[in-house]
Order: C-alpha cells, then sequence, then structure tokens
C-alpha cells in the first residue's frame, strides 16, 4: 500500500520543525512514496517481473535570499536530522540571491478539487500477465511479425508539498500504462514500431488485442523501405511526432529559457509567432488527465493557460523565481506544462493527406537536433511517402531540417485532435521543409 | 566502504539467509546493495543557480530462472522489507527451477582509488572556481552573454552478495566539470559546451588553472558557430575528428554489439558474428580496464571484473557484450559489462570505453581526398534504431570541404547512417586516437550510465548530412 496522507505530512512537519529550529528562515519539503509494479513479456512468455517501493525526499533551506537544496531516499528521522544540518550548513555559505524566495502566499493553492487522478485498482500481476499474453497472441498472429515484446506496469503514488509560509497539501495519483514493441521481417530488412497506452485508470486502458494488433501492423507496413532524394517537400507529421512540436515551444517558453535569453522566443510575447490559425492551451483540470495538476511543484495554483492565441504568443510558463527576475508572477507552471494541446483544425485527415500530390509523412524521429537557443531543427527520420493521399512506399535513412520560426509559421492542422496524453496534437502539415536523402 | 549492515534490524547473517533461500532453485542472481551521496553545484546567469546535496540508499533482489527475471527494490534497508521482495520474487518464479552458477570470476586490479571527491574539495572553493569561470569568460569578450558553469560529484559504494554468502565490493568516485557560454552577435545566438571528468577528485583535473582550458573551448566553439553557413543537405563524404566523435562507433554498431539485443535477434548484427563488418585496419574494442576513465570500473554491477573486450578485429565481427543473464542464454562468458544506473534498475548489458583504435593515415591526407563533403569535430549527442539499424547523431562542430581545403563552418546538422553498412565506408583511418574529455552518458531502456569514446579521425565515403541547403 502506498503510504498514507499522515505519514507523509508528520515526515514533512518534521524537516520544516527541524528546518525552523536550526535557524532557516523559510524552508519547503516535498515527501512522496510510490509503488511500482511492472510485467514484461517476450515472445508469448513471461520473461521478467520488477517491483519498486520508493520514498523520496527533498528540502530546500532559506537563510533570507540565501538557498540549497537536498534529497534523500532515506527517511529515518536521524538521517533526515543530518541531512537537514549540511543543507542548512549549505546554505549559509551560498552567495544570495535577491530573486530567492518562497512562492507569493496568495498565489497559492487554497481549494483543491478532486480529478480523479486515482484509481485505487490493484491490477495483480497473473491479471497483466493475462493482458500481455492476450496481446502478444493478438500481435504475433500477424504475418511477417518475428520478435514481440511487451510491459504493464501499475504504479500507485502520494504526496505531501509543505512550506515554512503554511502551506501542507498532496494527493494520490495512480497510473497504468501498457506497450507494445513488434519486430517485422522480410527479405530486404528488418523494422521495429511500437504502441502504448497509458491512463490514470485501469478502466481506459485500450484493449490487450487492439493494442498488439495495432503496434504489429505498424511494423510490417515500414518493411522494405527506401530512401529518396534530397529535395523541399510537404512533411506530414503524425500524431505521436507532432506533439513532440509542442514540447519544443513550451521549452523555448519557459521562463527560466527567456530570462537566461536562451529561447528563440524570447522578446516574442504579444507577437505572431505560429500561423494565425493556430491556438495552444495548457489546461491542468483535465478529468483524470495525464497532466492534470492541483498546484504546481512549489504549491501555486495553477489555471487553464492560453499560450497561443490565434498564432500570438500570449504567456509564458512562469515559476517564482524567474518569474521574480522577469517581474511576472507564477502562472503555477513551475514543473512545466500540464495538459498541453494545439486546439483542432478544421481540415479533415483526409484532405490533409490529399492537400499536396506528394508529401512525406513522418511516424519516427530520432536524435536531439532541436535547439532552442537558435530555433534550429534537424533530426533522423522515418515514414512514408504520399502520393495523391496514399501511402506508396516506407522511407527511412533520411533526415528532416528547418527552422522552428519558420516551422511555427507554416502549421496546418488537422481536425483529429485526441486526448490521450498530457501533451496532445492533431496530424500536422509543414509545407517546404528540407529533407536529406540519397 | 559502506557498512550496510549497522543501519536497521537487517544482520549480515540474515541477508545471507534470504538471498540464499532465494536464490536456491534459480539460476542466478543476487542481492546489490547500494549508497550513493552526491552533489551538484551550479553557477548560471551569474548567480549560484543550485546547490544541491543528495544521499541514496537502497537494495535491489534480483532472481533468474531460464529466462525470466524477476526483480524488486526498495529503499528501505530491513529485514522485513527484504522478505517481502523475496516473498515477490518466489511468487514471480514459483514454477520455474534452476541450478545456482556459483562461479564468478576474481580480479584484485583496481582502477580508481576509494576517494569521495565532494569530501576533498571545500564548497567555497567550488564556489570560487564557478565564479572565476563568469568573470573570466564575460571579461573575454562583449558577446558573451551567458554563462553556465556546473560541478556534479558522486561516490557510490556498492556490495553485491550471492547465494552462499559470497560478497563483492566496490567503490567509484566520478566528478565532472562543465561550462557552457552563449554568444550573441549582429542579431544571431550561438552555444558552445565543454566539460571534462572521470573517476578522480576535482582537483586532478583542475589543476593548473585547467578551468581555463575548458572555458577556452566552450567559447571558441561558440565563436565558430557564430560564423555558420547553413549545412549541406545530402549524400557526401564525412572526416571525422578524433575523440568524441567516437559516439559514432558508440551509436552506429555499439549498441548493435549488446548482447541481450543479439539473444532476442533484434539487433541488425545477430546474424553477422565472425563476418566482415567494417573496412579491413578497423579494429574497435571495449575497455573497462582504463585508470580512472568515466567508463571504467573495477567490478561490474553483477561483481564480475571488467575487461578489454574486442569487439571488431580488423573488419572482422569478434565479440557481443554480455552480462551473466545472456551469456549463460548465449551459452558464452560475462565480458564484465553488466550494469545499472542504480538499484531501482535491472542489469543490462552496457558499454565501457568504446574505442576504434588507430591505423596509420593523417587527418590532411584524408582532407586532402575530399573534393565535396565536411568535417565534423564535435557532436552534441546520438541515437540509434538497434533494429533497422539507423543511427544519427548531431555536429556542434562541423566545416565544409571543398575541393581538399577545409572552409567555413556549418551549423549543427544532423547525419545519418546505417550501422551494419556504415564501417565499411571507412576508407581512411588516422594515426591520432584520442580519448574523449569525459563527459558521455548513455542512455538506454530509461538508465543512464557514464561511458567513455575513443578513436581517431576517420574518412567515412558516404553519409546522409541532414541540413537545409540543397
Amino acid at each position: 500500500m502506498v503510504k498514507d496522507q499522515e505519514f507523509l505530512k508528520s515526515k514533512a512537519s518534521y524537516c520544516l520543525d527541524l528546518a525552523k529550529k536550526m535557524g532557516a528562515t523559510d524552508a519547503s519539503v516535498t515527501v512522496g512514496h510510490s509503488i511500482s509494479e511492472t510485467v514484461n513479456f517476450r515472445n508469448k512468455s513471461l520473461e521478467a517481473s520488477d517491483r519498486s517501493d520508493g520514498l523520496a525526499l527533498s528540502i530546500e533551506t532559506y537563510l533570507g535570499k540565501r538557498r540549497s537544496s537536498i534529497s534523500s531516499s532515506n527517511l529515518l528521522d536521524e538521517n533526515i536530522k543530518t541531512l537537514i544540518e549540511k543543507c542548512f550548513e549549505t546554505t549559509k555559505i551560498t552567495p544570495e540571491d535577491e530573486f530567492n524566495s518562497l512562492p507569493d502566499k496568495n498565489l497559492l493553492a487554497k481549494q483543491i478539487s478532486s480529478l480523479n487522478l486515482y484509481d485505487e485498482t490493484r491490477f495483480e500481476n497473473d491479471k497483466k500477465i493475462k493482458y500481455l499474453k492476450d496481446l502478444e497472441e493478438s500481435a504475433s498472429s500477424i504475418n511477417q511479425i518475428i520478435n514481440t515484446e511487451s510491459s504493464f506496469t501499475e504504479n500507485k503514488s502520494n504526496f505531501i508539498l509543505a512550506n515554512s509560509d503554511g502551506f501542507c497539501d498532496g494527493y494520490k495519483t495512480s497510473s497504468f500504462a501498457a506497450s507494445c514493441v513488434a519486430v517485422a521481417k522480410d527479405e530486404n530488412s528488418m523494422e521495429r514500431d511500437y504502441e502504448f497506452s497509458s491512463k490514470r485508470h485501469l478502466s481506459d486502458i485500450k484493449q490487450a488485442t487492439d493494442l498488439g494488433n495495432k503496434a504489429a501492423k505498424q511494423t510490417i507496413r515500414k518493411l522494405s523501405p527506401k530512401k529518396i532524394g534530397s529535395e523541399k517537400i510537404s512533411i506530414i507529421f503524425d500524431k505521436r511526432i507532432s506533439k513532440g512540436m509542442l514540447s519544443v515551444f513550451a521549452s523555448a517558453i519557459s521562463a527560466s529559457a527567456i530570462a537566461r535569453g536562451t529561447s528563440f522566443l524570447k522578446d516574442k510575447i504579444n507577437e505572431q509567432v505560429f500561423a494565425d490559425t493556430i491556438n495552444v492551451i495548457d489546461k491542468p483540470d483535465i478529468i483524470k488527465g495525464m497532466g492534470s495538476q492541483n498546484f504546481d511543484s512549489e504549491g501555486v495554483n495553477s489555471n487553464t493557460l492560453q499560450l497561443i492565441e490565434n498564432g500570438i504568443l500570449k504567456n509564458y510558463l512562469v515559476d517564482t523565481y524567474n518569474g521574480k527576475k522577469l517581474n511576472l508572477k507564477s502562472n503555477g507552471r513551475s514543473g512545466g506544462t500540464t495538459n498541453l494541446y494545439f486546439e483542432k483544425g478544421n481540415m479533415s485527415y483526409e484532405d490533409l493527406m490529399k492537400k499536396n500530390s506528394r508529401s512525406l509523412y513522418i511516424t519516427e524521429t530520432i536524435g536531439h537536433g532541436s535547439n532552442i537557443v537558435t530555433g534550429d531543427y534537424s533530426v533522423g527520420a522515418t515514414g512514408f511517402l504520399v502520393e495523391d493521399g496514399e501511402f506508396k512506399y516506407p522511407v527511412n535513412e533520411i533526415t528532416i531540417a528547418g527552422n522552428f520560426k519558420d516551422m511555427f509559421k507554416n502549421i496546418i492542422l488537422a481536425n483529429d485532435l485526441e486526448f490521450e496524453y498530457s501533451v496532445n496534437s492533431p496530424t500536422m502539415m509543414i509545407e517546404g521543409m528540407t529533407v536529406a536523402g540519397k | 566502504m559502506s557498512n550496510f549492515f549497522n543501519k536497521s534490524d537487517l544482520t549480515r547473517q540474515d541477508a545471507d539467509k534470504i538471498v540464499s533461500e532465494t536464490l536456491n532453485n534459480c539460476d542466478d542472481g543476487e542481492l546489490y546493495l547500494e549508497e550513493s551521496k552526491s552533489e551538484s553545484i551550479m553557477l548560471d546567469d551569474n548567480k549560484i543557480k543550485r546547490s544541491n546535496y543528495s544521499s541514496d540508499l537502497g537494495f535491489g533482489l534480483r532472481a533468474i530462472s531460464n529466462e525470466v527475471v524477476a526483480y524488486s527494490y526498495s529503499n528501505e534497508i530491513s529485514k522485513d522489507s527484504l522478505k517481502k521482495s523475496s516473498e515477490n520474487l518466489k511468487s514471480t518464479l514459483k514454477s520455474i527451477n534452476g541450478t545456482y552458477n556459483h562461479e564468478i570470476p576474481k580480479s584484485n586490479k583496481k582502477f580508481y582509488e576509494d576517494i569521495n571527491p565532494i569530501e576533498q574539495k571545500t564548497l567555497d572553493s567550488k564556489l570560487e572556481v564557478l565564479n572565476k569561470v563568469n568573470n573570466f569568460l564575460r571579461k573575454k569578450d562583449g558577446s558573451v552573454k551567458q554563462v553556465t558553469a556546473s560541478f556534479a560529484g558522486e561516490q557510490k559504494s556498492i556490495e553485491i552478495i550471492r547465494s552462499g554468502g559470497e560478497a563483492l565490493t566496490d567503490v567509484r568516485p566520478l566528478i565532472r566539470f562543465n561550462v557552457s557560454v552563449m554568444l550573441e552577435k549582429n542579431g544571431r545566438k550561438e552555444t558552445g559546451v565543454y566539460g571534462i571528468g572521470g573517476r578522480q577528485s576535482y582537483d586532478d583535473y583542475l589543476k593548473n588553472d585547467n578551468w581555463k582550458n575548458v572555458c577556452e573551448e566552450a567559447f571558441r566553439i561558440a565563436s565558430v558557430n557564430l560564423e555558420s553557413k547553413p549545412a549541406p543537405a545530402g549524400e557526401m563524404k564525412v572526416v571525422l575528428g578524433p575523440g568524441w566523435p567516437a559516439i559514432l562507433i558508440h551509436e552506429a554498431i555499439g549498441h548493435g554489439l549488446e548482447g541481450d539485443f543479439n539473444r532476442k535477434k533484434t539487433s541488425a548484427f545477430h546474424d553477422l558474428m565472425g563476418e566482415k563488418v567494417a573496412s579491413e585496419g578497423v579494429t574497435i574494442v571495449d575497455d573497462g580496464t582504463i585508470d580512472n576513465r568515466r567508463g571504467s570500473l573495477t567490478i561490474d554491477d553483477e561483481g564480475t571484473p571488467t575487461e578489454r573486450t574486442v569487439l571488431i578485429e580488423n573488419g572482422i565481427l569478434k565479440n557481443f557484450m554480455q552480462d551473466r543473464h545472456n551469456a549463460r542464454l548465449m551459452n558464452t562468458r560475462s565480458t564484465g559489462s553488466g550494469r545499472r544506473e542504480n538499484y531501482r534498475h535491472i542489469v543490462l548489458p552496457r558499454m565501457r570505453n568504446t574505442m576504434m583504435l588507430s591505423g596509420n593515415q593523417t587527418q590532411d591526407e584524408m582532407i586532402k581526398s575530399v573534393d565535396k563533403g565536411i568535417f565534423a569535430v564535435s557532436f552534441g549527442g546520438g541515437q540509434v534504431d538497434i533494429t533497422s539499424g539507423k543511427f544519427v547523431f548531431n555536429c556542434t562542430e562541423a566545416y565544409e570541404i571543398n575541393n581538399g581545403k577545409i572552409g567555413s563552418p556549418i551549423k549543427g546538422a544532423t547525419l545519418i547512417g546505417d550501422g551494419p553498412s556504415i564501417l565499411k565506408e571507412v576508407s581512411m583511418v588516422g594515426n591520432d586516437m584520442m580519448l574523449d574529455p569525459g563527459i558521455g552518458t548513455c542512455g538506454k531502456a530509461g538508465q543512464g550510465v557514464p561511458v567513455g569514446v575513443a578513436q581517431p579521425s576517420i574518412l567515412i565515403d558516404k553519409m546522409t548530412v541532414g541540413g537545409t541547403k540543397l
């Protein structure tokens, strides 16, 4: 069983009291406990089981504008005492920073509404095994699939965040995740692809057979790929790649990147950065949402934020420290975005596929080719050549490149948005990108 | 050395008993105990932005029978907690039987000292170095707009208890010093990053004001990039500089030669043992035994002493890298490559220091032989798709080559290639093998472990460069 609030609260207040007693002017502490159980399958038999049971503690102590932190997994009172002593000793000799402080009291979350983020259902390992068996039966029944690997993870967590201004709250969350990786082979190539499902509640997880079937089908269609020539071409990003554009956007508008001046979106507030049809929203209060939260990692209340309105940048993601630097109030985004999404576009998926007589549909990218400072983008990619709206043949060993400043202004979105993950996007098209191939 | 048995009611005798009982009918497994102390101190934006100390303690109990691995970890070291883990493992493996393999090789060689680098330098003197870095760079040039400098230090103590009570221990220091600088000139911004590190004390790396060299190198890379032009797009010749660019080898073939992917036949290399996979003159080893290197280990995380494993010899595939589990299933021996990020993770076969050995050509000869291509000197990181064999890496410093001469710097671009065939495209191997500066972390299945790479300059006849200029 995951530890209850009372246990975590008692540890948190022990830490705060101790820090205060030692002379800290302020302190904040997070105590968490998490239990995970994973079962792994390969080729229809059990491969591994894994159980983890972990406590985690992190403390920040302040002496005026001086601050330092410690973290530990050892919650014995004696160890905590030693660590807080060490932390406070370090705080004393760390230079002052005028922007260091706890969050403004009046921004702290006051009422915690239930977002239904915890499902107490216990999915026993025997049931996980049954699920994975069904999943792999389904995946391996498809011709040319030579290897399947799958896993099911169940996680239950609880935490308390407390600070010396009296904030003390936390809640339980759960997650269930199933995934399948399939390998297919023909006379020309061996290919791999995947599918997964991750939810707060067990009953929302995809059917085992559907998940296995989808992973297998996505894999076999990649067999016998061709390399295409280098050219300018319209690129269609599958949903699982288009949501990555939002993650890049989120890191470029984090108050820390803005304050440090290391973002290509610095000083772009109230300016057009996307095509004027584009709206980007971050919504923390979606019921059962994978990214939902009642407050951010500092205890600050978080409301829905319209980040992009008709293509115009409206908000940064602001935490207390960087907010003070930028002269902005925290908007509850210490720790980043919550449930981030593009509003759906006007065009159907079919129309998007047919918009150009020839385009490249990308299903996977590899490499760390996003530069937040310059906006330059260059990654390895695999996908399909699309002609007249139809997949013609699989393509690999190519790269796609551009600069986000131009790419964002040329985004066209389909109307097929679904809320599956914490970051969600419809299928996306960007015209006129460079592909490097043969 | 940590004493794991003075922290709670769990005695050494209890642990031995529970471990032996749990592993009685299994093929392999162990109790892994770990205590780590780590620090992270960062200066950024003219201020000490972070000063964090962590201590972590926990165990992982592993039982293996046939192909099944059962694992359970906790950060509560107690009799009750260990028993709970044992029950959990027994229930997973209830219907599977094995014979425990007690054999584990021994060596008394050590590749680093039992030190705690965190305690060997006072916080004050670390802060002083960080401030010096900041002042030095900001004074150096008006284009310097941002400076980030950091220390990261760790001491990890491990103890492995096998069925029957055999115990193996190791104490592992690790440090890293890093500088990142952003320049802005004529409306353009570029960053340069450089770092150093390994398994010695901070001062072993920072003596003779070596922090200045780290600053100069970061500044130089950023300055070069301020002048960069769009990179070309398409297939061309690529000359790689010595040292860190060997992450090409790490991505292109290293991962594909790890035992697990080959046992499962999901690696593009699984049926190529004994075959020619590289040009003649290409020899690649994975070596855990170089003194004080970031990727070196006295014993791996299963207790096996590390070694120098020849992966490719003169173009021929000779060995995969193995942990005990995959070695047993493939009827071979562990190469001392079983590693885990920490006690929260299972052991996987991983790289240590992966190196291509020197040949006899010069970098000059390579550049002169290229009509049109690029010269890549530094990289950010890479990734590979094990199954299709396709891999990428991102240049952070590169130049175009025209008619045998190095030309303008080009913008960061991704290079993509095919692992099983790329080494056959190597047409020249330099005489200038160099180790990387000690900064690499390899990710696999969500676990990061410190690694090293090395190589001489090499010429690759054909590779796709992912720029924007057609």
